[in-house]
């Protein structure tokens, strides 16, 4: 197995999956999970559907319970302890295939219900960073509307600035555009890239291997519950060394 | 504009202007023959229907409008009259509305109905739902109390046993709500809850209050709940009948609150979750505003039936607007019009639940614009 340990290029790893094993049921859904994700680090998660990817960054924030093994997220390894859980919620953000943003609140309150919450920021301050990170995301107008009235890369977009309120260490990406309308990829996936290239660390499940290749440090192939491969994208794409992933990438590069 | 022949653009381009829909042309006669002649099936209900009303409605008019008597102190006028006698409203009103509430101290309960209704008035403007109202609702409760009990500033004492009529209702109704639906949304969240015993104790509760009747519960509450106390100690009949009534609601509210519940998808939580809620953040902030928006009609519906319910407490002895009316017909020179006296309350009670699902309606809109 190439690189199972991720990439080694001696950066402090911030996130840690150390012999991983879930099971939903009976059925073995993340098996001998090892990877390691150095701070700045960009790694792209691809593999078909029912591969366990979303469930191995879901166990990340602790949205899913691992049964074997260690998951250390910046030094704090996660247990049922709800202040650990709370810790490494306060390190990580996500952004969701569904956008899962809360229908009834404004764009506004949306993006500062939890810094205002559970920081105790003050709801200012919140203002201020919400209004920045708005332009950063290039909706800087839409602060007041419902997000029912936003497009649905809008409203992806919005999802990526929440995530940024609570200024994450990492950012978790569970196929962010699989649920958006073609047209609309591109402008989520440009946020993306530029948040990528000011440096934060990011986790991404995606389809979009134009994307991995441009911006991921490490790409990585899962199948079936397990990583098959894990390669920097040049020799990911170019040569890869299983015949899982040559099939996989025959079947998404068109 | 030239395009080449056989060009696909060509084809979008003729495809023509924006014009508004087409406009049904329809007479008032083809819009009669439509819905109410067409065909021999409909025309026999029509015809049949029309048959029903022109034998009914002119002896109803007659009877409540025409040959009615509207007002007279004497009930010998009423009497000699053909119709309806609606004096008995402006002769017994005052025992209706007010019941065994000392006679020389209903302005008190006049008061306490302005308060009530007035202040419902007030909050279905959306524009003034605030943290101010809450407040004003809990200094017009505490208003309303001191008004009816008395003792204080030099107001006479009356005990909760003479309160009667339209305030005993109002105050009923309004105690059912303010206390029942808090009450059914922390069992709801009970029964959702992740520790067993929690679970159990909701779960337990809800199925034997919704197994059990209004009445059954009242007469629990009135006759068997005082055996149960200590000696010397009691709770008063209106303090039982009303802890009784909120219990009830709050069992059919958690009901309605757990549906809404279930319709909030996962994904709600694991973002509130992913931002740093904890669980009552996140159930205050998040989950109860969108299940009250989901739950608001059907938790209307227990609202309003909640309000008609108050007529049970007159099974133990509570006199509220409806045992009141009973009392108030009484009266042998009367006894005859008591279908006058009940259907003026009934109108009262009408009035009061249509306004309350007018108000939901309109509510339901409001919310619906911010989907």
């Amino acid at each position: 197995m190439a690189n199972p340990n991720g990439s080694d290029n001696g950066r402090e790893p911030i996130i840690e999956f150390r012999g991983v094993h879930k099971w939903y049921g009976d059925f073995h859904v993340l098996r001998n999970i090892n990877l390691a994700v150095g701070r700045g680090e960009k790694v792209v998660i691809c593999g078909p559907s029912g591969s366990g990817k979303s469930t191995a960054i879901r166990c990340v924030n602790r949205l899913e319970e691992h049964q074997e093994g260690d998951i250390v997220v910046n030094g704090i390894e996660l247990t049922p302890d709800v202040r650990r859980i709370e810790a490494v919620r306060r390190t990580v953000g996500m952004v969701f295939q569904n956008f899962n943003l809360f229908p009834h609140l404004s764009v506004m309150d949306n993006l500062t219900l939890g810094p205002v919450l559970a920081q105790g920021v003050a709801k200012r301050d919140a203002e201020e960073q919400a209004a920045e990170l708005l332009r950063r995301v290039r909706i800087p107008d839409q602060a007041l509307k419902f997000p029912g009235q936003l497009s649905g890369g809008q409203q992806q977009r919005v999802a990526i600035a929440r995530a940024l309120m609570l200024r994450p260490q990492v950012i978790l990406f569970d196929e962010p555009t699989s649920a958006l309308d073609p047209e609309m990829i591109h402008e989520v996936l440009d946020v993306m890239t530029e948040l990528a290239q000011a440096g934060m660390t990011m986790i991404c499940v995606t389809h979009e291997m134009g994307f991995a290749r441009k911006v991921a440090d490490l790409v990585v192939f899962m199948d079936a519950g397990e990583i098959v491969e894990a390669a920097p994208p040049e020799q990911f794409f170019e040569a890869p060394t299983s015949e899982r992933t040559r099939l996989f990438l025959s079947q998404v590069i068109h | 504009m030239s395009t080449a022949p056989g060009c696909v653009s060509r084809a979008v381009v003729t495809s023509g202007p924006r014009r508004p829909p087409p406009q049904r042309a329809d007479s008032a006669m083809a819009w009669l023959k439509r819905n109410f002649f067409d065909g021999i099936g409909n025309m026999l209900i029509t015809f049949g229907l029309l048959w029903v009303l022109f034998e009914t409605v002119p002896n109803l008019v007659r009877w409540a409008v025409l040959n009615a008597v509207w007002y007279t102190p004497n009930a010998e006028v009423c009497h000699a009259a053909a119709g309806a006698c609606w004096a008995i409203v402006p002769e017994k009103y005052r025992v209706m509305l007010f019941g065994t509430f000392p006679y020389e101290e209903h302005w008190r309960g006049v008061i306490v109905i302005a308060i009530v209704l007035g202040l419902s008035v007030i909050s279905t403007v959306r524009r003034l739902w605030s943290y101010w109202l809450f407040v004003a609702w809990i200094a017009a409760m505490a208003v309303v109390f001191v008004l009816m009990l008395g003792g204080v500033f030099g107001l006479k004492p009356i005990e909760t046993h003479e309160w009667g009529g339209l305030p005993l209702t109002l105050i009923m109704f309004v105690g059912t709500v303010v206390g029942g639906l808090p009450a059914g949304v922390m069992l709801a969240l009970g029964r959702r809850s992740t520790m067993p015993v929690i679970r159990a104790l909701c779960v337990g509760f809800i199925e034997i209050i919704r197994g059990l009747p209004l009445v059954t519960i009242l007469f629990m509450a009135s006759l068997m709940f005082p055996l149960f106390l200590p000696e010397g100690m009691t709770i008063d009949k209106f303090m039982r009948a009303q802890i009784a009534m909120a219990i009830f609601f709050a069992a059919y509210a958690a009901e309605v609150v757990r549906g809404g519940l279930q319709a909030i998808p996962r994904g709600q939580y694991e973002a509130a979750d992913t931002i740093g809620l904890n669980y009552w953040q996140k159930t205050t902030r998040i989950v109860l505003p969108q299940v009250m928006r989901i739950v608001l009609p059907s938790m209307m519906n227990e609202i309003i039936r909640a309000f008609k319910n108050t007529t049970f407490i007159g099974i133990i002895g509570l006199f509220d607007v409806l045992r009141a009316t009973s009392t108030a017909i009484q009266d042998p020179t009367w006894v005859r019009y008591s279908i006058e006296a009940y259907l003026s309350i009934f109108v009262l009670y009408f009035v009061l639940c249509f306004a309350m699902s007018k108000y939901s309606e309109r509510v339901e809109c409001d919310l619906a614009v911010r989907r």
